[in-house]
């Protein structure tokens, strides 16, 4: 009998459904959060439907008690695998006071909580590049073994940013993982508009670090090409460059409509990829999980997701004047 | 006390913090080996080592933004800008970044870096190596500016903002690196930012500037002073936030204020300094408000004859603050 995928990667079928379950509740949080925004509750979402396995296949590769996260706005998967609540992205999705990220100041997808590392992050671009940069800087001048992961799209791939980010940490060899996640699109504008080169990873020889292309439906693929960067980084062997190559299910954010630029039966074959449905058949059929056992995790799930729905739509918002709070250092 | 120049002012504050807090860094282009194109992080690579003080690529954006990252995690770096002129690639890191962090986040995260930069011109630097940048980021809350006038407040100044909690533009007069020397204590002492200074009192015209026109409007008051002009002088040290209180009590002692900036007219820290006497001091003035400041054209040019015009010195401020006394 051949050894299963996850069992050679040193997972156990805990950990996969773990990862299955964070994989699910990313979706369904964020499913809601669209039915939410059509029922005229939340001004705003943005989505991580199609991402999910890249997204949690990465989260579950680093060291979740130590390493630093600088994600992007669509790694609900990556966050909540860092410690954020299902309420706590809620609170955020309605803008209440409660809500860690930014006790409702920022739009939701602009994660960041100290706590748990998850670096607090804005709306122009690959900003986020440099800092995941200077934060393993930090690390390295402290004699710190944590690493730090960073994300962003394919069309961010282009920005200065990412290059001088990527530039410096190849330079210093830096314990960074730059994370592209290729989703095909950059609102409208596909990724053939986008690169010059094939993959956003035949950039890494550019920046002396090695470059990987992994199909980001597949979890265990990226958790796989994650840990050996992870591992590398670790070892003081610096930076490395992964592209996941995955699609987006929805829309580019709740004011967008897809349909202007792409076919439907471009998003309907995409969707016969879905990781949620390719990740619990590939449970089903290892025997990890049973149609009893999914049920139970989608029971638990939607608990979540109704209980944090309730809560953050009860919460209270910020009082107007706090509007004047923490521009500087309270004194 | 021993006297000691502008630039020798930098870095001995940078020296001091950096033995005083090990998380203290400086990085930068040509800050290592070197020690900076000016020499303002001479010595530095020798004491604390390379790890301590980065010679970094040529990516400014990246300067500002690996220096933020750092300071997210709780490093107190000192990121260098070559010259104010080549800020303008990092301008989205302190501007949708630094300034936003401590606000965006909810005071969960902060962001406690300095970013200096050699500003000014009358040395030949054309375009690019000489213009006055502050206006840019000035009405950006989040930031603080400051802009030194002499050693004394540099040392104190540096300090400060080193160890502030939120990022500081510290923005150094590159002639007067050498040209302007004051006396310095050696022992370690900090002067609070959003202070303004009195550098002169007087009675007849009340001068508000900052940087190297603090010491063009000193040279005039000497003069003037034989003529029986008294002149008072406001150093506004930093120019974002502004100091309220400091402007409205010098512009209110006289009733007659110039305003002198090295930086074009319109839209510069002067004109909000301006919004500030008007809306506060209106029944103490006896003159209408005056600005001396570089022309409104792009930047200084490289000829001498153009960029004396562009310039201020003594003389033109000399002739503004009598102007404002024969009013």
């Amino acid at each position: 009998m051949t050894e299963k995928r996850h069992e050679a990667l040193g997972l156990s079928d805990e950990k996969v459904l773990e990862m299955y379950e964070t994989m699910l509740l990313a979706r369904r949080i964020d499913e809601r959060m669209w039915l939410l925004n059509r029922a005229g509750k939340i001004p705003f979402v943005i989505s991580c439907q199609g991402q999910e396995a890249a997204q949690v296949g990465a989260a579950f590769a680093l060291d979740r008690e130590k390493d630093y996260v600088c994600p992007y706005y669509r790694d609900m998967g990556v966050v909540l695998a860092f410690g954020m609540t299902p309420k706590e992205l809620m609170l955020s999705g309605f803008a209440k006071a409660e809500d860690p990220n930014s006790g409702g100041r920022q739009m939701p997808g602009h994660f960041g909580q100290k706590k748990n590392r998850i670096v607090t992050g804005s709306s122009p671009v690959t900003t986020q590049v440099p800092h995941a940069v200077g934060i393993a800087l930090a690390g390295k001048m402290e004699k710190k073994d944590f690493i730090t992961y960073v994300s962003f799209g394919e069309g961010s791939s282009n920005q200065g940013d990412f290059h001088e980010g990527a530039n410096f940490a190849g330079v210093h060899k830096l314990p960074v993982i730059f994370m592209c996640e290729n989703n095909k699109y950059a609102i409208s504008v596909p990724v053939e508009k986008q690169l010059a080169c094939e993959k956003v990873s035949d950039r890494a020889i550019g920046y002396g670090m090695p470059g990987f292309t992994v199909n980001g439906n597949d979890p265990l693929e990226v958790y796989k090409v994650v840990k050996e960067a992870a591992d590398r980084a670790r070892r003081g062997e610096g930076p490395t460059l992964i592209e996941t190559v995955s699609y987006r299910l929805t829309p580019h954010s709740s004011d967008d409509d897809d349909r202007s630029y792409r076919a439907p039966d471009e998003v309907a074959e995409a969707k016969t990829q879905d990781p949620i449905i390719t990740f619990g058949a590939y449970l089903k059929e290892n025997g990890v999980m049973n149609d009893a056992l999914e049920k139970e995790i989608n029971d638990r799930v939607m608990k979540l997701v109704n209980e944090a729905t309730d809560y953050a739509e009860n919460a209270p918002y910020s009082a107007p004047e706090d509007a004047l709070k923490y521009v500087y250092a309270q004194r | 006390m021993a006297v000691i120049s502008y630039i020798d002012a930098v870095t001995m504050a940078i020296r001091e913090e950096m033995e005083r807090d090990p998380k203290v860094f400086v990085l930068g282009e040509d800050v290592g080996k070197k020690g900076g194109v000016f020499k303002a992080t001479q010595g530095l690579y020798e004491q604390f080592g390379e790890e301590r003080v980065i010679d970094t690529p040529l990516a400014e954006s990246a300067i500002a933004g690996v220096g933020i990252g750092a300071a997210m995690y709780g490093m107190r770096p000192i990121a260098e800008m070559q010259f104010a002129d080549f800020i303008m690639p990092a301008v989205n890191q302190i501007i949708s970044e630094a300034a936003k962090i401590r606000y965006r986040s909810n005071n969960d995260w902060s962001c406690p870096i300095v970013i200096r930069a050699p500003y000014g011109g009358g040395v030949h630097g054309a375009l690019y190596h000489s213009q006055s940048v502050e206006a840019v980021f000035a009405n950006q809350p989040g930031l603080k500016i400051v802009i030194p006038s002499t050693p004394y407040d540099v040392k104190g100044l540096l300090k400060a903002a080193i160890r502030d909690p939120d990022p500081v533009l510290f923005f150094e007069h590159k002639r007067a690196y050498r040209l302007i020397k004051g006396e310095v204590p050696t022992e370690d002492y900090t002067l609070p930012i959003g202070k303004a200074d009195v550098k002169r009192e007087g009675e007849d015209v009340t001068v508000i500037t900052y940087g190297l026109c603090v010491h063009f409007a000193l040279q005039a008051a000497e003069k003037l002073a034989g003529d029986g002009i008294s002149v008072h002088i406001l150093d506004l040290r930093t120019v974002y936030p502004l100091d309220q209180e400091a402007i409205i009590e010098a512009a209110s002692k006289t009733g007659k204020v110039l305003l002198v900036t090295e930086d074009t007219k319109e839209g510069s820290i002067m004109s909000e300094v301006s919004a500030i006497i008007a809306e506060h001091c209106l029944f103490e003035l006896d003159a209408p408000i005056k600005r001396l400041a570089g022309p409104d054209v792009p930047a200084m040019p490289y000829s001498p004859t153009m960029e004396k015009f562009f310039m201020i010195n003594p003389d033109k401020v000399e002739k503004a603050i009598r102007e404002l006394a024969e009013f």
